[in-house]
């Protein structure tokens, strides 16, 4: 994504001889990010430091920024306390068939809406991603009641396809837009129909396009909390309501909610870390198009 | 769709043209009828009903009775101003470190690919994990944050524990996700502004100040625009991150209109009420959403 503008040799001539000092180049602009970094890394540093501190230091004033003898007793109560890598198993299931089912049926959408340029399905689409989500969760909570479906990852899952579904359809329209059409119509008087120069040409050529999208359609997935602190129960609850059941108002549990809460937000930062040239890229192109 | 130049052409097309973009949409069109419009016109009907769960009666249709009681709603009304509020502020605070930080982002300087990196863990950390952090962090007693506060002379503050602060942190969380957001989609716009501009403005002796007002930001304003409408239809829906964090207390101080409509429909379960204002939600972020569009729209006939 580092793609500088193209420079004149003049332009850059006039930059050479008007070099600034190192200091200047490196130093400001490193000082005036820092100044934005700094709160967001802290309060990452503070989630983990917290999880590895003992009660005493958690609970300290004024506050315990470095642990001196730092525990792991808040991740092993998590797992003897609770199913917690249950909970994990089912956000996984959970996020990776909804990714999966989005992608089926997400990706030949849009490049039909891309090939054949469906505006209005396009325009359906966003309203998709424009709707607040507790406007249909109320009726499928009705559903899921009547059919005795309220601890059940099916429904959650059903719902979760709303998050990653859009998400991958606006991802993709962009990047089968980018797409040159001349190879489909080469492969078209070849005798292609319109399916295989569609999997056999288009999609290969959209790889990195579709890396972004299962990238960003799993995180959506994985963050999610309202869908299944309203249609989960005890066999199917996902990760952020564990971590949500952290918070007990009478007393501060906080050492198990930094455990879990650091647990949640591990697979993302990793990914994040790994995958960040195409996360960045989906993110872009998701909301350029829109 | 347009008319063809040629008879050849419209042949050819008519020939191109099979069932298959529909073949090719149906599963994703089927898939959101059964998952949102079907519910969405269940709870049409519903909205115009006076059916609460917990009632032993059937329901009864009372048309627009729901509609009206909304209007008189003190609640409702006084929540649709804290949405409001919350989604002016937070999206103009993204909007403005937003841009301050992309422009910084976008020098060549030591340590920007490691900055880069870092400043996205807050687009994609689970918002309702982060939440709760920061009500660690916000304790009025131990937190860390009146630490800060009072270590730089300054007064500690309730945070999320009184009436006049609360909307003000969560604004603060909402700002603090996602403003990196904003700065990404705006480095993007930046990396594709032309160069001949800046060289123009260089010759003719332009600030930085000038050259950021009068070059940088107008071409950078659809990119901007793109993250404003993000911005905005996300904050209008916010939730999980004021019912992780305050359940739209003290009282009823941070409840927005999500929050009403949550506790409306799963603590008192008046589904009918609740479902009126589903779909009031419904029209006013639709509205807005297009309320945007359209401002764009005359701000490109403009230019």
């Amino acid at each position: 994504m580092t793609v500088t503008g193209v420079r004149s040799p003049a332009a850059t001539a006039a930059r050479r001889k008007t070099r600034p000092h190192p200091l200047m180049t490196h130093l400001l602009p490193l000082l005036i990010s820092a100044f934005f970094i700094v709160p967001i890394v802290f309060v990452f540093y503070w989630m983990v430091s917290m999880s590895f501190q003992t009660q005493v230091e958690i609970s300290a004033s004024p506050p315990t920024f470095w642990s001196a003898n730092p525990t792991t007793e808040w991740y092993s109560q998590l797992m003897r306390r609770m199913p917690f890598l249950q909970y994990t198993w089912n956000s996984m299931v959970v996020g990776v068939s909804a990714t999966a089912i989005g992608l089926a049926i997400g990706l030949p959408a849009a490049y039909a809406i891309a090939r054949w340029k469906l505006t209005s399905l396009s325009t359906l689409f966003l309203i998709t991603r424009i709707t607040p989500a507790i406007s249909f969760l109320i009726p499928w909570y009705i559903i899921a009641k009547r059919l005795g479906l309220g601890d059940s990852l099916v429904i959650i899952t059903l719902l979760h396809i709303t998050i990653t579904l859009p998400l991958i359809i606006w991802i993709m329209i962009g990047f089968f837009e980018a797409l040159p059409t001349d190879l489909e119509q080469a492969a078209t008087v070849d005798g292609c129909n319109a399916w295989q120069s569609f999997a056999l040409i288009a999609v290969p050529l959209v790889k990195p396009g579709i890396v972004a999208a299962i990238i960003l359609a799993f995180i959506q997935s994985w963050n999610n909390f309202l869908f299944a602190a309203v249609l989960g129960g005890p066999g199917s609850q996902t990760l952020p309501v564990t971590v949500y059941g952290m918070l007990s108002f009478e007393q501060a549990n906080w050492g198990p909610l930094a455990a879990a809460a650091t647990l949640v937000c591990l697979p993302v930062i990793v990914g994040t870390i790994f995958f960040q040239r195409q996360l960045v890229e989906g993110l872009t192109a998701g909301a350029m198009k829109g | 769709m347009t008319t063809s130049p040629l008879p050849g052409t419209a042949v050819r097309r008519a020939k191109r043209r099979p069932a298959a973009p529909i073949l090719f949409v149906l599963p994703a069109l089927l898939l959101t009828v059964i998952v949102i419009a079907f519910p969405l016109g269940y709870t049409l009907y519903q909205s115009m009903t006076n059916w609460v769960i917990t009632s032993p009666n059937p329901p009864k249709f009372i048309g627009l009775a729901n509609y009206a009681e909304l209007l008189r709603d003190q609640r409702a009304m006084q929540s649709l101003v804290r949405t409001l509020l919350i989604t002016v502020c937070s999206v103009s605070l993204q909007m403005v470190l937003g841009v301050a930080m992309a422009l910084v982002m976008n020098k060549h300087f030591f340590g920007r690919g490691l900055f880069r990196t870092l400043a996205l863990f807050p687009v994609v950390a689970t918002p309702v994990a982060i939440s709760l952090i920061f009500v660690t962090m916000m304790n009025p007693q131990t937190g860390v944050l009146n630490h800060f506060l009072t270590s730089l002379g300054l007064s500690a503050q309730q945070w999320i524990y009184a009436e006049k602060s609360v909307l003000p942190a969560l604004i603060l969380v909402d700002t603090w996700q996602w403003t990196p957001f904003v700065m990404l989609i705006a480095l993007a716009g930046l990396a594709t502004l032309p160069s001949e501009p800046y060289e123009a403005a260089k010759i003719d002796g332009a600030t930085a100040w000038q050259t950021f007002w009068g070059i940088t930001l107008p071409m950078l304003m659809p990119s901007l625009f793109v993250a404003l409408l993000f911005r905005a239809i996300d904050t209008l829906k916010l939730f999980d991150t004021i019912y992780a964090m305050t359940q739209g207390g003290p009282g009823t101080a941070s409840e927005t209109i999500n929050l009403y409509l949550y506790t409306l429909s799963f603590n008192y379960f008046r589904m009918g009420y609740a479902s009126s204002m589903v779909i009031a939600l419904l029209v006013l972020v639709l509205g807005i959403t297009l309320l945007l569009i359209r401002a764009r729209k005359l701000a490109e006939d403009r230019s």
